[in-house]
């Protein structure tokens, strides 16, 4: 049995900040991964990523990253994303300090 | 130490000023991040997961008090309020804004310091003995050859390009605090017919593919240093592959061609070139560099305040006994300070305590500061008589913990918390492991004992050569960590023995826990450290407290 599609997010680090960034419905980022737009179609999402990646001026390293959506909203699916998207875990630096 | 003259500041002016251009162009827009990419990273900058990561070079470890201090500035200004230790003693500052970086690089540059070739496929800084003009087993201090090797390496035009980075130690001591066998080239130096020269040994690494260094030249003389290392980096540059990154280490050229190979062509390109190299001027530099490499005018003062507080504080003489080290000036001791205190992160420095060291190391410490590769700072010359007063500053701050060499002294990479490389995190697990232990108070019990973690198969954590080694994974998605026992990154160099399956990330402390308790219970006497137990007894008993639980229950 095939595994259904998961939906991903367009996610990358802001230029001058450096910090973790996704893309939101309206094609802005945001540094909360619940106001992310979440793809659950693949061709979307790819087509997505690579106007992403075009954005320089804004952006680094933009990639595809699973994620969940659950009644508490766009979860991470792997733990390397759910550092990214709340910061080390032995100092409150990062996102967690402007949370 | 090695003071900047005025062609080194004029390097690093216009070094800095052309990357300040870099950035604004970035931002502007006219160069691509494939473009700017190897820029900031010629310049040390790397974009990590959280933020921009600038790694400032410490040459050979070494610091004066105003560089320190400075240090503390820029993570107060433009960082998080620390600065981060790293196994190849430089320091790193975690939160960097892009637009920032010039004006910290600028600030560098005010005291002596920057972070050219701190990344990139070149010639890394140089790393050396922390103890070194210090220790009392030591052939001559090797920070003057470290700083020639520095000014030889530094914007090398034939260097830039290498196949992958490559990492030189040096060490004067038979005792190798510079894991030499660990590195691309490991320098030691050695004496023969009262002539003293360096023993060369090449290809050693850690990483995906661990080797041991071998010996390429048993007596290399001082002034064929440069032309032989040039030699070396040549013919690496040549032989090395460039078709896979994961076998471009030297550690891989010689393990394919064969150390002989590789010594025939180092040895004919070396006759080749050391007629183009003008050995009296080199010599001529080095003996200037090593006059402002002089040891300070030891003070002589009476030692009864250190009896005394040795006599009447146990919190004092629990410190000196695991924190000192024999200084070769009679009176005087080397201090490491300990940037492991329990549960915090493993050479993590506040500006606050970086000021106190400094301070320290002006007032009592003849105006030196080191900083080891295993994470902590060193204060090489204080007096005995002044060591009590040392330490009540240093508790004063939360570095006087008494630990330097025991089971919470750990090595720990900046794993998945920081990384971008990373595949699971070190930090936390080194915060475990020592707060674990020294709420069991088992710590001086066990005694001296390596324990070493990287977030990744890189091993910058030098995993491999942890007497206990950890090493993070990403298994189907889950935190995994194997295990490695025996490993040893001193003279006595080998690579540790992997135990079986990996664990958990909430098992691998109790893991840790059955094999230290095996080895209480396994060893002679007290005197009998981890190591040695396990040289005796092997892998197997110590496997058997790891596995043998759930083998016997399934």
């Amino acid at each position: 049995m095939s595994r259904a599609p998961q939906p991903h997010v367009v996610t990358a680090n802001a230029l001058i900040e450096g910090d973790v960034v996704y893309l939101t419905a309206a094609e802005g980022w945001t540094r909360d991964l619940k106001q992310a737009q979440a793809f659950t179609d693949k061709d979307e999402a790819e087509a997505a990523l690579a106007r992403a990646a075009k954005r320089s001026a804004e952006v680094v390293g933009c990639y595809l990253a699973e994620v969940r959506l659950t009644a508490q909203g766009i979860e991470p699916t792997h733990f390397r994303e759910d550092f990214r998207r709340r910061g080390p875990s032995n100092y409150a630096h990062g996102k967690q300090a402007a949370a | 130490m090695y003071v900047y003259d005025d062609f080194d500041t004029a390097f690093l002016t216009e070094r800095n000023r052309q990357f300040r251009e870099q950035v604004a162009r970035r931002i502007d827009g006219s160069l691509t991040e494939e473009e700017f990419r190897p820029l900031r990273l010629m310049n040390g900058l790397y974009l990590q997961l959280h933020a921009y990561m600038l790694r400032v070079a410490v040459p050979y470890g070494t610091l004066n008090p105003n560089q320190l201090r400075k240090l503390a500035e820029i993570a107060d200004r433009w960082d998080e309020g620390y600065g981060h230790v790293t196994t190849r003693q430089n320091v790193q500052f975690n939160w960097p804004k892009l637009t920032d970086v010039p004006d910290m690089l600028d600030a560098l540059a005010e005291v002596g310091l920057h972070a050219i070739q701190t990344s990139g496929n070149t010639i890394r800084n140089v790393t050396s003995d922390h103890f070194a003009a210090a220790a009392a087993d030591e052939i001559a201090d090797p920070r003057p050859y470290a700083e020639l090797i520095r000014q030889w390496s530094t914007d090398h035009p034939e260097f830039q390009f290498l196949p992958r980075k490559f990492k030189v130690a040096v060490t004067g001591s038979e005792i190798d605090r510079a894991v030499t066998k660990a590195h691309d080239i490991g320098l030691r130096m050695v004496r023969k017919d009262g002539a003293e020269g360096f023993e060369v040994i090449v290809g050693g690494g850690l990483g995906r593919t661990p080797m041991i260094g071998k010996v390429l030249r048993d007596f290399l003389p001082v002034a064929d240093l440069l032309p032989y290392l040039e030699a070396v980096v040549g013919t690496y540059n040549l032989l090395g592959r460039r078709d896979n990154k994961y076998k471009a280490r030297i550690k891989i050229t010689v393990h394919e061609n064969g150390i002989e190979t590789v010594r025939d062509l180092v040895e004919a390109r070396f006759a080749e070139i050391a007629p183009q190299f003008d050995t009296a001027a080199t010599l001529a530099t080095l003996a200037r560099i090593q006059g402002m490499f002089r040891a300070p005018e030891f003070r002589q003062v009476s030692d009864l305040a250190y009896q005394a507080a040795h006599g009447a504080d146990p919190v004092f003489r629990a410190w000196a006994d695991t924190n000192l080290h024999a200084h070769k000036v009679e009176g005087h001791a080397i201090v490491t300070i300990s940037l492991k205190a329990h549960g915090a992160t493993p050479g993590d420095m506040t500006s606050d305590q970086m000021r106190l060291i400094a301070d320290l190391a002006e007032r009592y410490g003849y105006g030196e500061i080191r900083l080891s590769h295993e994470q902590n700072v060193i204060l090489p010359h204080v007096a005995l008589a002044d060591l009590p007063a040392v330490h009540k500053a240093l508790k004063g701050r939360g570095l006087a913990t008494a630990n330097v060499g025991l089971v919470s002294d750990i090595i720990a990479c900046p794993g998945m918390d920081y990384c971008a490389l990373a595949t699971a995190r070190s930090i936390p697990i080194a915060q475990e492991i020592a707060t674990h232990f020294d709420a069991l108070k088992l710590e001086h019990d066990i005694g001296p004992l390596k324990i070493k973690i990287s977030g990744c198969i890189n091993a910058c954590g030098h995993h491999h050569v942890g007497h206990i080694g950890i090493l993070g994974l990403d298994r189907a998605g889950v935190e995994n960590y194997q295990i490695t026992l025996g490993g040893d990154g001193s003279e006595d160099a080998a690579l540790g023995e992997r135990t079986g399956p990996g664990f958990a990330y909430d098992q691998i402390v109790p893991a840790i826990e059955r094999i230290l308790r095996a080895y209480l219970d396994l060893r002679t006497s007290r005197e009998e450290t981890f190591l040695q137990a396990y040289r005796r007894l092997g892998l197997g008993p110590f496997k058997e407290a790891l596995y043998g639980a759930e083998r016997h229950a399934a």
